[in-house]
Protein backbone atom coordinates (compact mmCIF):
# COMPACT_ATOMS: atom_id res chain seq x y z
CA UNK A 1 0.00 0.00 0.00
CA UNK A 2 2.68 2.41 1.03
CA UNK A 3 4.89 1.20 -1.78
CA UNK A 4 2.18 1.76 -4.36
CA UNK A 5 1.58 5.31 -3.06
CA UNK A 6 5.25 6.13 -3.44
CA UNK A 7 5.29 4.58 -6.88
CA UNK A 8 2.32 6.62 -8.12
CA UNK A 9 3.96 9.77 -6.85
CA UNK A 10 7.44 9.17 -8.22
CA UNK A 11 6.59 7.78 -11.65
CA UNK A 12 5.54 11.21 -12.96
CA UNK A 13 8.78 12.79 -11.86
CA UNK A 14 11.22 10.38 -13.50
CA UNK A 15 10.05 7.23 -15.27
CA UNK A 16 7.02 8.78 -16.97
CA UNK A 17 8.03 12.44 -16.94
CA UNK A 18 5.26 14.18 -18.92
CA UNK A 19 7.61 16.47 -20.82
CA UNK A 20 10.75 14.44 -21.40
CA UNK A 21 9.36 10.92 -21.67
CA UNK A 22 5.66 11.19 -22.55
CA UNK A 23 6.27 14.34 -24.67
CA UNK A 24 2.99 16.04 -23.76
CA UNK A 25 2.10 19.72 -23.31
CA UNK A 26 4.72 21.15 -25.65
CA UNK A 27 3.08 24.57 -26.09
CA UNK A 28 3.64 25.95 -22.57
CA UNK A 29 6.96 24.12 -22.28
CA UNK A 30 8.35 26.08 -25.20
CA UNK A 31 6.54 29.36 -24.67
CA UNK A 32 6.93 29.99 -20.95
CA UNK A 33 10.50 28.76 -20.38
CA UNK A 34 12.15 32.14 -21.10
CA UNK A 35 13.06 32.56 -17.44
CA UNK A 36 13.36 30.02 -14.64
CA UNK A 37 10.87 31.86 -12.46
CA UNK A 38 8.11 32.01 -15.09
CA UNK A 39 8.68 28.37 -15.95
CA UNK A 40 8.50 27.34 -12.29
CA UNK A 41 5.30 29.31 -11.64
CA UNK A 42 3.68 27.93 -14.79
CA UNK A 43 4.52 24.44 -13.54
CA UNK A 44 2.98 25.18 -10.13
CA UNK A 45 -0.21 26.54 -11.73
CA UNK A 46 -0.53 23.45 -13.92
CA UNK A 47 0.19 21.20 -10.93
CA UNK A 48 -2.59 22.84 -8.90
CA UNK A 49 -5.08 22.28 -11.71
CA UNK A 50 -3.86 18.74 -12.29
CA UNK A 51 -4.09 17.70 -8.63
CA UNK A 52 -7.55 19.19 -8.10
CA UNK A 53 -9.03 17.94 -11.37
CA UNK A 54 -7.62 14.44 -10.81
CA UNK A 55 -9.12 14.40 -7.33
CA UNK A 56 -12.58 15.60 -8.38
CA UNK A 57 -12.73 13.41 -11.49
CA UNK A 58 -11.75 10.39 -9.43
CA UNK A 59 -14.46 11.16 -6.86
CA UNK A 60 -17.05 11.53 -9.63
CA UNK A 61 -15.82 8.62 -11.73
CA UNK A 62 -18.79 6.37 -10.96
CA UNK A 63 -21.33 9.12 -11.62
CA UNK A 64 -20.05 10.26 -15.03
CA UNK A 65 -21.66 8.42 -17.97
CA UNK A 66 -19.01 6.95 -20.22
CA UNK A 67 -20.25 8.56 -23.44
CA UNK A 68 -19.95 12.14 -22.18
CA UNK A 69 -16.89 11.71 -19.99
CA UNK A 70 -14.52 13.84 -22.11
CA UNK A 71 -16.77 16.95 -22.11
CA UNK A 72 -17.32 16.47 -18.37
CA UNK A 73 -13.56 16.20 -17.74
CA UNK A 74 -12.95 19.35 -19.78
CA UNK A 75 -15.63 21.25 -17.88
CA UNK A 76 -14.08 20.25 -14.54
CA UNK A 77 -10.60 21.20 -15.75
CA UNK A 78 -11.81 24.52 -17.19
CA UNK A 79 -13.47 25.31 -13.85
CA UNK A 80 -10.21 24.86 -11.93
CA UNK A 81 -8.24 26.78 -14.56
CA UNK A 82 -10.65 29.68 -14.13
CA UNK A 83 -10.15 29.59 -10.36
CA UNK A 84 -6.35 29.60 -10.75
CA UNK A 85 -6.59 32.42 -13.29
CA UNK A 86 -8.76 34.57 -11.01
CA UNK A 87 -6.48 33.95 -8.00
CA UNK A 88 -3.44 34.87 -10.06
CA UNK A 89 -5.07 38.04 -11.36
CA UNK A 90 -5.89 39.06 -7.80
CA UNK A 91 -2.68 38.17 -5.98
CA UNK A 92 0.09 37.92 -8.60
CA UNK A 93 -0.89 40.44 -11.29
CA UNK A 94 2.67 40.75 -12.68
CA UNK A 95 2.99 37.03 -13.17
CA UNK A 96 -0.45 36.89 -14.72
CA UNK A 97 0.72 39.50 -17.21
CA UNK A 98 3.89 37.54 -18.00
CA UNK A 99 2.16 34.20 -18.50
CA UNK A 100 -0.71 35.78 -20.46
CA UNK A 101 -2.92 33.44 -22.47
CA UNK A 102 -0.86 30.41 -21.45
CA UNK A 103 -2.72 30.30 -18.13
CA UNK A 104 -6.19 29.79 -19.68
CA UNK A 105 -4.52 27.47 -22.19
CA UNK A 106 -3.81 25.03 -19.33
CA UNK A 107 -7.32 23.76 -20.16
CA UNK A 108 -6.11 22.29 -23.42
CA UNK A 109 -2.80 21.10 -22.01
CA UNK A 110 -2.78 17.49 -22.98
CA UNK A 111 -1.11 16.29 -19.76
CA UNK A 112 -4.15 17.15 -17.66
CA UNK A 113 -6.80 15.54 -19.84
CA UNK A 114 -4.55 12.58 -20.53
CA UNK A 115 -4.16 11.92 -16.77
CA UNK A 116 -7.91 12.26 -16.24
CA UNK A 117 -8.58 9.76 -19.01
CA UNK A 118 -5.75 7.33 -18.32
CA UNK A 119 -5.69 7.44 -14.53
CA UNK A 120 -8.20 9.46 -12.53
CA UNK A 121 -11.23 8.01 -14.34
CA UNK A 122 -10.17 4.52 -13.27
CA UNK A 123 -8.46 4.81 -9.89
CA UNK A 124 -9.39 5.83 -6.36
CA UNK A 125 -9.05 9.45 -5.18
CA UNK A 126 -5.88 8.92 -3.12
CA UNK A 127 -3.88 7.39 -5.96
CA UNK A 128 -5.33 9.93 -8.40
CA UNK A 129 -4.22 12.74 -6.10
CA UNK A 130 -0.69 11.29 -5.93
CA UNK A 131 -0.61 10.68 -9.67
CA UNK A 132 -1.62 14.30 -10.31
CA UNK A 133 0.94 15.59 -7.84
CA UNK A 134 3.73 13.44 -9.30
CA UNK A 135 2.93 14.35 -12.89
CA UNK A 136 2.61 18.03 -11.96
CA UNK A 137 5.96 18.02 -10.17
CA UNK A 138 7.54 16.22 -13.12
CA UNK A 139 6.18 18.90 -15.45
CA UNK A 140 7.38 21.66 -13.10
CA UNK A 141 10.84 20.08 -12.87
CA UNK A 142 11.14 19.79 -16.66
CA UNK A 143 9.94 23.37 -17.22
CA UNK A 144 12.29 24.71 -14.57
CA UNK A 145 15.28 22.87 -16.08
CA UNK A 146 14.54 24.28 -19.54
CA UNK A 147 13.83 27.73 -18.09
CA UNK A 148 17.07 27.76 -16.09
CA UNK A 149 19.16 26.74 -19.11
CA UNK A 150 17.55 29.34 -21.35
CA UNK A 151 17.75 32.12 -18.77
CA UNK A 152 21.39 31.36 -17.98
CA UNK A 153 22.52 31.10 -21.60
CA UNK A 154 20.37 33.98 -22.79
CA UNK A 155 20.87 36.57 -20.07
CA UNK A 156 23.50 35.18 -17.70
CA UNK A 157 21.25 34.94 -14.68
CA UNK A 158 19.38 32.21 -12.80
CA UNK A 159 16.03 32.94 -11.13
CA UNK A 160 16.73 36.63 -11.72
CA UNK A 161 20.08 36.44 -9.91
CA UNK A 162 22.86 37.83 -12.08
CA UNK A 163 25.74 35.39 -12.37
CA UNK A 164 27.67 36.48 -15.39
CA UNK A 165 28.22 40.21 -15.65
CA UNK A 166 30.04 42.26 -18.27
CA UNK A 167 29.98 39.48 -20.85
CA UNK A 168 27.30 39.81 -23.54
CA UNK A 169 25.26 36.59 -23.63
CA UNK A 170 23.70 35.15 -26.81
CA UNK A 171 20.13 36.47 -26.63
CA UNK A 172 19.18 33.79 -29.14
CA UNK A 173 18.32 31.55 -26.20
CA UNK A 174 15.50 33.73 -24.95
CA UNK A 175 14.01 34.04 -28.43
CA UNK A 176 11.49 31.43 -29.68
CA UNK A 177 14.20 29.77 -31.77
CA UNK A 178 16.20 29.18 -28.58
CA UNK A 179 13.26 27.31 -27.07
CA UNK A 180 13.19 24.80 -29.93
CA UNK A 181 16.98 24.50 -29.86
CA UNK A 182 17.31 23.87 -26.11
CA UNK A 183 14.42 21.39 -26.03
CA UNK A 184 15.80 19.57 -29.08
CA UNK A 185 19.23 19.23 -27.46
CA UNK A 186 17.70 18.07 -24.14
CA UNK A 187 15.57 15.49 -25.96
CA UNK A 188 18.67 14.15 -27.70
CA UNK A 189 20.42 13.97 -24.32
CA UNK A 190 17.47 12.11 -22.79
CA UNK A 191 17.38 9.61 -25.63
CA UNK A 192 21.14 9.07 -25.25
CA UNK A 193 20.72 8.47 -21.50
CA UNK A 194 17.73 6.15 -21.87
CA UNK A 195 19.05 4.49 -25.04
CA UNK A 196 15.85 4.85 -26.99
CA UNK A 197 14.57 6.92 -29.83
CA UNK A 198 12.27 9.80 -28.91
CA UNK A 199 9.36 9.39 -31.28
CA UNK A 200 7.26 12.28 -32.47
CA UNK A 201 3.87 12.01 -30.85
CA UNK A 202 0.85 12.22 -33.07
CA UNK A 203 -1.90 14.49 -31.79
CA UNK A 204 -4.30 11.59 -32.11
CA UNK A 205 -2.90 10.32 -28.81
CA UNK A 206 -4.49 13.21 -26.97
CA UNK A 207 -7.96 12.28 -25.71
CA UNK A 208 -9.09 15.84 -26.46
CA UNK A 209 -10.13 14.88 -29.97
CA UNK A 210 -12.60 12.34 -28.65
CA UNK A 211 -14.96 15.22 -27.97
CA UNK A 212 -15.98 15.17 -31.58
CA UNK A 213 -15.70 11.48 -32.25
CA UNK A 214 -17.97 9.66 -29.87
CA UNK A 215 -20.92 9.02 -32.17
CA UNK A 216 -20.72 5.32 -31.51
CA UNK A 217 -20.18 5.96 -27.84
CA UNK A 218 -16.59 4.88 -28.01
CA UNK A 219 -13.24 6.53 -28.38
CA UNK B 1 -12.49 51.43 -47.89
CA UNK B 2 -10.51 54.03 -46.03
CA UNK B 3 -6.74 54.05 -45.74
CA UNK B 4 -6.86 53.18 -42.06
CA UNK B 5 -8.93 50.06 -42.61
CA UNK B 6 -6.54 48.94 -45.33
CA UNK B 7 -3.57 49.51 -43.04
CA UNK B 8 -5.25 47.50 -40.29
CA UNK B 9 -5.96 44.61 -42.66
CA UNK B 10 -2.32 44.50 -43.74
CA UNK B 11 -1.15 44.83 -40.15
CA UNK B 12 -3.34 42.01 -38.79
CA UNK B 13 -2.76 39.57 -41.63
CA UNK B 14 0.99 40.06 -42.14
CA UNK B 15 1.48 40.16 -38.38
CA UNK B 16 -0.17 36.78 -37.85
CA UNK B 17 1.41 35.09 -40.87
CA UNK B 18 4.99 36.35 -40.78
CA UNK B 19 6.07 38.48 -37.80
CA UNK B 20 4.24 36.66 -35.04
CA UNK B 21 3.83 33.33 -36.74
CA UNK B 22 1.45 31.27 -34.67
CA UNK B 23 3.58 28.16 -34.51
CA UNK B 24 7.11 29.51 -34.62
CA UNK B 25 6.84 32.48 -32.28
CA UNK B 26 3.69 31.85 -30.22
CA UNK B 27 4.15 28.06 -29.97
CA UNK B 28 0.46 27.44 -30.52
CA UNK B 29 -0.39 24.27 -32.41
CA UNK B 30 2.97 22.58 -31.89
CA UNK B 31 1.46 19.13 -31.74
CA UNK B 32 -0.21 19.08 -35.19
CA UNK B 33 2.82 20.98 -36.51
CA UNK B 34 5.21 18.24 -35.42
CA UNK B 35 2.87 15.30 -35.80
CA UNK B 36 1.29 15.80 -39.20
CA UNK B 37 4.07 17.51 -41.12
CA UNK B 38 5.83 14.35 -42.28
CA UNK B 39 4.29 14.46 -45.76
CA UNK B 40 3.71 17.52 -47.90
CA UNK B 41 0.21 16.40 -48.95
CA UNK B 42 -1.11 15.95 -45.44
CA UNK B 43 0.49 19.25 -44.43
CA UNK B 44 -1.60 21.04 -47.08
CA UNK B 45 -4.81 19.29 -46.01
CA UNK B 46 -4.12 19.97 -42.35
CA UNK B 47 -3.28 23.60 -43.08
CA UNK B 48 -6.57 24.17 -44.91
CA UNK B 49 -8.49 22.52 -42.08
CA UNK B 50 -6.75 24.76 -39.55
CA UNK B 51 -7.57 27.94 -41.52
CA UNK B 52 -11.19 26.79 -41.71
CA UNK B 53 -11.54 25.92 -38.02
CA UNK B 54 -9.72 29.02 -36.79
CA UNK B 55 -11.86 31.39 -38.85
CA UNK B 56 -15.06 29.76 -37.65
CA UNK B 57 -13.83 29.58 -34.06
CA UNK B 58 -12.95 33.28 -34.14
CA UNK B 59 -16.42 34.20 -35.40
CA UNK B 60 -18.42 32.04 -32.98
CA UNK B 61 -16.35 32.98 -29.95
CA UNK B 62 -16.57 36.67 -30.84
CA UNK B 63 -20.37 36.39 -31.06
CA UNK B 64 -20.52 34.40 -27.81
CA UNK B 65 -18.40 36.97 -26.06
CA UNK B 66 -20.22 40.06 -27.38
CA UNK B 67 -23.81 38.88 -27.11
CA UNK B 68 -23.77 36.36 -24.30
CA UNK B 69 -20.90 36.87 -21.87
CA UNK B 70 -20.37 40.65 -21.77
CA UNK B 71 -24.06 41.68 -21.39
CA UNK B 72 -24.42 39.25 -18.47
CA UNK B 73 -21.09 40.13 -16.80
CA UNK B 74 -19.83 36.61 -17.28
CA UNK B 75 -16.44 37.38 -18.81
CA UNK B 76 -14.73 35.18 -16.26
CA UNK B 77 -16.38 32.16 -17.91
CA UNK B 78 -14.63 32.90 -21.22
CA UNK B 79 -12.29 29.92 -21.20
CA UNK B 80 -15.04 27.45 -20.38
CA UNK B 81 -17.59 28.96 -22.77
CA UNK B 82 -15.12 29.23 -25.65
CA UNK B 83 -13.93 25.67 -25.47
CA UNK B 84 -17.44 24.24 -25.34
CA UNK B 85 -18.72 26.49 -28.14
CA UNK B 86 -15.77 25.67 -30.40
CA UNK B 87 -15.98 21.93 -29.76
CA UNK B 88 -19.74 21.87 -30.34
CA UNK B 89 -19.56 23.95 -33.49
CA UNK B 90 -16.75 22.01 -35.11
CA UNK B 91 -18.50 18.74 -34.36
CA UNK B 92 -21.63 20.08 -36.02
CA UNK B 93 -19.66 21.13 -39.11
CA UNK B 94 -17.98 17.76 -39.28
CA UNK B 95 -21.34 15.98 -39.26
CA UNK B 96 -22.75 18.41 -41.83
CA UNK B 97 -19.74 17.96 -44.11
CA UNK B 98 -19.90 14.18 -43.89
CA UNK B 99 -23.56 14.13 -44.97
CA UNK B 100 -23.63 16.93 -47.53
CA UNK B 101 -20.17 17.25 -49.08
CA UNK B 102 -18.43 13.85 -48.75
CA UNK B 103 -15.47 14.69 -51.07
CA UNK B 104 -14.60 17.71 -48.96
CA UNK B 105 -14.95 15.61 -45.83
CA UNK B 106 -12.47 13.10 -47.22
CA UNK B 107 -9.78 15.67 -47.93
CA UNK B 108 -10.39 18.06 -45.04
CA UNK B 109 -12.74 16.51 -42.52
CA UNK B 110 -10.38 13.82 -41.29
CA UNK B 111 -8.20 16.53 -39.77
CA UNK B 112 -11.06 18.25 -37.96
CA UNK B 113 -11.16 16.07 -34.83
CA UNK B 114 -7.40 16.49 -34.44
CA UNK B 115 -7.60 20.25 -34.17
CA UNK B 116 -11.01 20.92 -32.64
CA UNK B 117 -9.75 21.89 -29.27
CA UNK B 118 -6.01 22.19 -29.42
CA UNK B 119 -4.21 25.17 -28.00
CA UNK B 120 -3.99 26.98 -31.35
CA UNK B 121 -7.75 27.21 -31.73
CA UNK B 122 -8.48 28.25 -28.16
CA UNK B 123 -5.43 30.52 -28.34
CA UNK B 124 -6.76 32.44 -31.33
CA UNK B 125 -10.09 32.97 -29.55
CA UNK B 126 -8.33 34.30 -26.43
CA UNK B 127 -5.98 36.52 -28.44
CA UNK B 128 -8.96 38.05 -30.27
CA UNK B 129 -10.37 39.10 -26.91
CA UNK B 130 -6.99 40.28 -25.62
CA UNK B 131 -6.43 42.41 -28.74
CA UNK B 132 -10.02 43.72 -28.56
CA UNK B 133 -10.79 42.80 -32.17
CA UNK B 134 -14.34 43.24 -33.45
CA UNK B 135 -16.15 40.63 -35.55
CA UNK B 136 -14.46 41.10 -38.94
CA UNK B 137 -11.06 41.74 -37.37
CA UNK B 138 -11.41 38.50 -35.39
CA UNK B 139 -12.34 36.55 -38.52
CA UNK B 140 -9.36 38.04 -40.38
CA UNK B 141 -7.01 37.31 -37.50
CA UNK B 142 -8.28 33.73 -37.27
CA UNK B 143 -7.83 33.14 -41.01
CA UNK B 144 -4.36 34.76 -41.00
CA UNK B 145 -3.22 32.78 -37.97
CA UNK B 146 -4.36 29.63 -39.76
CA UNK B 147 -2.51 30.70 -42.90
CA UNK B 148 0.61 31.27 -40.78
CA UNK B 149 0.26 27.76 -39.40
CA UNK B 150 -0.15 26.38 -42.93
CA UNK B 151 2.92 28.23 -44.22
CA UNK B 152 5.11 27.00 -41.36
CA UNK B 153 3.81 23.42 -41.64
CA UNK B 154 4.33 23.23 -45.41
CA UNK B 155 7.91 24.55 -45.22
CA UNK B 156 8.60 22.20 -42.34
CA UNK B 157 7.14 19.20 -44.18
CA UNK B 158 9.32 20.01 -47.19
CA UNK B 159 12.44 20.13 -45.05
CA UNK B 160 11.55 16.90 -43.31
CA UNK B 161 10.96 15.02 -46.55
CA UNK B 162 14.54 15.95 -47.43
CA UNK B 163 15.74 15.14 -43.92
CA UNK B 164 14.54 11.54 -44.27
CA UNK B 165 17.29 10.96 -46.83
CA UNK B 166 20.02 12.25 -44.55
CA UNK B 167 22.10 10.40 -42.02
CA UNK B 168 21.04 11.89 -38.71
CA UNK B 169 23.12 11.05 -35.58
CA UNK B 170 21.56 8.13 -33.72
CA UNK B 171 20.19 9.93 -30.67
CA UNK B 172 18.95 12.89 -32.69
CA UNK B 173 16.57 10.77 -34.76
CA UNK B 174 12.87 11.50 -34.40
CA UNK B 175 11.82 14.37 -32.18
CA UNK B 176 15.20 16.03 -31.38
CA UNK B 177 16.15 16.73 -34.99
CA UNK B 178 12.60 17.90 -35.74
CA UNK B 179 12.83 20.43 -32.89
CA UNK B 180 16.24 21.65 -34.05
CA UNK B 181 14.91 22.04 -37.60
CA UNK B 182 12.03 24.05 -36.16
CA UNK B 183 14.60 26.22 -34.34
CA UNK B 184 16.27 27.17 -37.61
CA UNK B 185 12.90 27.82 -39.23
CA UNK B 186 11.94 30.02 -36.29
CA UNK B 187 15.23 31.93 -36.63
CA UNK B 188 14.42 32.56 -40.28
CA UNK B 189 10.99 33.91 -39.37
CA UNK B 190 12.56 36.26 -36.82
CA UNK B 191 13.90 38.08 -39.88
CA UNK B 192 10.41 39.35 -40.66
CA UNK B 193 10.23 41.29 -37.40
CA UNK B 194 10.46 45.00 -37.82
CA UNK B 195 8.98 45.12 -41.32
CA UNK B 196 6.60 47.84 -40.11
CA UNK B 197 9.27 49.57 -38.06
Amino acid sequence: MKNRSLQELSKGIFKENPTFILVLGMCPTLAISTTAENAFMMGIAATAVLVLSNLIISLLRKLIPDSVRIPVYITVIAGFVTIVQLLMKAFLPELNEALGIYIPLIVVNCIILARAEAFAGKNNPWYSFLDGLGMGLGFTLALTIIGTIREFLGSGSIFGLEIIKNIPMPTLFITPAGAFLVLGMLMALISALTHRKTEIKDCSECPMQCMSKDEKGKC
Amino acid sequence: MSGDTFKLIIYISFGAILMNNFVLTNFLGICPFLGVSKKLNSAVGMGLAVIFVMTIASVVTNLTNTYLLIPNNLEYLQTLAFILVIAGFVQFIEMFMKKVIPPLYKSLGIYLPLITTNCAVLGVALLNVQNEYNLWQSALYGASAGAGFMLATIIFAGIREGLDLNDVPKYFKGLPIALITAAFLSMAFTGFKGIFG
